[in-house]
């Protein structure tokens, strides 16, 4: 098994914590990960991506990320300035935060929407009046892909908040989305 | 064994925090900053029983590192780009005052034009300064090349500083799995600090002053005489390394696919990783291609260099730093010690962090081959291997 | 505990230490270079050491009183402490003539 992730956020929405939160679910199955974040200079609600590999055996491999094979969209909003699909692999999965359970990314993809934003407001993970959608969109991925399980998910999530109520909530947002996942399309 | 997910950055602060570093002085500068953050952290926590020293440059937090090392303590800095280039007269001064001490140098590109990404020239241009230099390939080796640095550095054979060189954000910034060992292993393996002399308020002892120009001259030759020692001494510490903690690297060089390979290329990094990729697909297509990456820039390993270079088809070198107006700065160091005795050409490639793959490495692996077998004996120091916005222009324009 | 203390070992390789510890006339009698002698007044001296703190060569000598004379064999004739006197106890007295 190997591969490429990319998710897409905003600067500041915590796109790089959910990247970090999969390689250590990922380490903590036995198997290898990066987690890369993007090389520029990030500001607060710009667009952003981070990049993440995940294999059953040691990466050496450090050139860019360009065509991956899982992509997650943790703003809806961004499908209309960034070109999320770009280098996607033919048959990739992209992984959407939607407020609608609607997606307008083209079929030849396999698509599947949540609603993590619902999700955070309902446990009460607002950050500076942003719902912090990463860990429910870390809990989506492992339902969609299988390339990490929820045990570990949640697992990786607990120990990554050093405030335990932070942790559970967080980690319950996780199981909430991977509960709600479903395939969508137009 | 327990992996954790740490960025290099992180790695190395948790390295240096294991190795019972007392005084840590640093200025901050991308992308090292994260490092003495992290120090900085765990001195303030109490995790960590040492000194921060908070000064206006980075020209006074060497200067501050080399005071607390010769007073004795085990002492660590960091810095990248702009700040080792402001910290290089105190290079010399640590190196010529025979002080063990390791730092983290974090390479990036140095402006301007401004650029914060990858490169190698900030590492290179110390190199004639008296530090012994490793380069980290992943985060788990900048963790491990911290804590030998210490080792190596305060051997007696050697008793010069150390820089331990990681990849700008590539490592520095990007997550991935380390195994850190305990306290209690690290101790068992990391003798106490030893060191040449030690200065103290209650003895007057001049550090830098005048000496008589024999003296001066002899200073130089102890400092090269302690460099080709060190050669010896990295070994013997990768060894060790290898036996408590179960990683060995091979010494001053790592030699991947070597052994019947027609072709080598050259490299130290990151990106010698996707060159080992590139390989192992060019063995797909029945190219015997191996890769050496450089551990030690210095002591350059001469010896090594000859025995595993000589006698292949020919050498491919890519530096991601340049020499104006001559050539890579590796290129120059392997052509030296070939003396034409195969065919060699250096590539330049990826400054300011432009991202070469494993097709990259490839295609200029088959160009250089087919050359090669064109012309028979090949040297060609310097190749520029463009960024692919400004690889079809150039030529359009060359060939016009 | 590993890492508290240094050890200080003699190096193994070929070795010119780096360092030198001062002692009297390592250069040879400095005071010969002098073109112009500190003189100082102890009627006008008022003790505040201020030539003793500020003489770069050490040679501003302390007496158990606190009064202060000169070291000829190795003042070199600077100036510091005659500049730095507040109550200009010190003259500056060209050498070789009537002393
Ligand atoms: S003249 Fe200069 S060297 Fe001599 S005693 Fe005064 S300050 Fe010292
Ligand atoms: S500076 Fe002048 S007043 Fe002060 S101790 Fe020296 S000679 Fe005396």
């Amino acid at each position: 098994m190997y591969m490429e992730l990319r998710f897409h956020g905003r600067g500041g929405q915590g796109a790089v914590t959910a990247a970090t939160i999969l390689a250590r679910a990922a380490l903590l199955e036995g198997k290898w990960a990066q987690a890369i974040p993007e090389f520029g200079a990030e500001r607060r609600g710009a667009p952003v991506s981070v990049y993440a590999r995940i294999s059953d055996k040691p990466i050496e491999v450090h050139s860019n990320v360009i065509e991956p094979d899982i992509v997650v969209v943790l703003d809806y909003e961004l499908l209309k300035v960034v070109d999320v699909t770009k280098g996607l692999k033919e048959g990739g999965t992209v992984i959407l935060n939607s407020p609608v359970n609607k997606s307008p990314i083209p079929s030849k993809y396999k698509v599947y929407c949540v609603n993590a934003t619902r999700i955070a407001k309902e446990l009460n993970l607002v950050v500076s009046g942003w719902p912090t959608v990463n860990t429910a969109m870390v809990g989506a991925l492992a339902k969609a892909t299988g390339v990490i399980g929820l045990e570990s998910a949640v697992k990786a999530i607990e120990e990554y908040f050093s405030n335990p109520t932070l942790g559970k909530l967080n980690a319950e947002a996780a199981a909430r989305s991977y509960k709600e996942l479903e395939p969508c399309s137009d | 064994m327990v992996l954790k997910a740490l960025t290099a950055n992180h790695a190395v602060a948790e390295a240096a925090k294991l190795a019972r570093v007392k005084v840590v002085s640093a200025y901050p500068i991308t992308p090292q900053t994260t490092i003495v953050e992290k120090l900085a952290e765990m001195i303030e926590k109490g995790e960590m029983e040492a000194k921060m020293v908070r000064v206006e440059s980075e020209h006074s937090a060497l200067a501050a590192t080399l005071g607390a090392a010769a007073a004795g303590a085990r002492a660590f800095t960091a810095t990248s780009s702009h700040g080792l280039l402001y910290m290089h007269e105190v290079l010399w001064w640590t190196s010529g005052a025979r002080v063990p001490v390791v730092m983290a140098v974090v390479t990036r590109a140095i402006g301007p034009p401004w650029n914060i990404h990858v490169e190698h020239s900030d590492v290179m241009d110390q190199r004639d300064t008296g530090w012994i230099i490793g380069v980290a390939q992943e985060n788990q080796e900048a963790f491990d090349l911290t804590l030998q640095a210490f080792r190596i550095s305060e051997d007696p054979r050697v008793y010069l500083p150390m820089i331990v060189s990681l990849d700008a954000f590539i490592l520095s910034h990007t997550v991935a799995p380390v195994d850190v060992p305990s306290q209690q292993e690290v101790d068992a393996w990391l003798p106490s600090r030893r060191q040449p002399y030690v200065i103290s308020p209650e003895t007057n002892v001049v550090m830098g002053n005048i000496a008589d120009d024999a003296d001066y001259y002899m200073m130089r030759y102890s400092i090269n005489a302690a460099m080709e020692a060190a050669k010896k001494v990295v070994e013997e510490v990768d060894e060790e390394y290898g036996k408590a903690f179960g990683r060995r690297y091979g010494g001053l060089v790592e030699c991947y696919n070597c052994d019947d390979a027609d072709y080598i290329m050259v490299l130290m990094g990151s990106w010698a990783g996707d060159a080992k990729k590139a390989s192992d697909l060019l063995r797909e297509k029945g190219y015997r291609v191996g890769v050496m990456r450089v551990r030690f820039v210095r002591p350059w390993p001469r010896e090594v260099v000859q025995e595993k270079l000589s006698n292949r088809k020919g050498v491919i070198v890519f530096d991601r730093s340049i020499s104006f107006g001559s050539a890579g700065q590796l290129f120059t160091d392997v052509a030296a010690s070939l003396y034409g005795s195969t065919s060699i050409r250096g590539v330049v490639a990826g400054l300011g962090g432009v991202d070469v793959r494993p097709e990259d490495f490839m295609n200029e692996v088959t160009d250089f081959v087919s050359h090669v077998e064109e012309f028979g004996r090949v040297y060609e120091p310097l190749r520029w291997h463009l960024p692919p916005k400004y690889a079809k222009s150039l030529a359009e324009e060359v060939s016009a | 505990m590993s890492g508290t203390a240094a050890v200080v070992e003699k190096p193994k390789t070929y070795w010119v230490a780096p360092i030198s510890y001062p002692a009297p006339a390592s250069s040879g009698k400095t005071g010969l270079w002098r073109t112009e002698r500190p003189v100082i007044h102890l009627e006008k001296c008022v003790k505040c050491l201020y030539c003793w703190l500020y003489c770069p060569e050490d040679t501003i000598l302390r007496r158990e009183d606190d009064y202060v004379y000169v070291d000829y064999d190795y003042c070199k004739g600077c100036g510091i402490c005659a500049a730095v006197c507040p109550t200009n106890a010190i003259d500056m007295v060209p050498e070789g003539g009537e002393s």
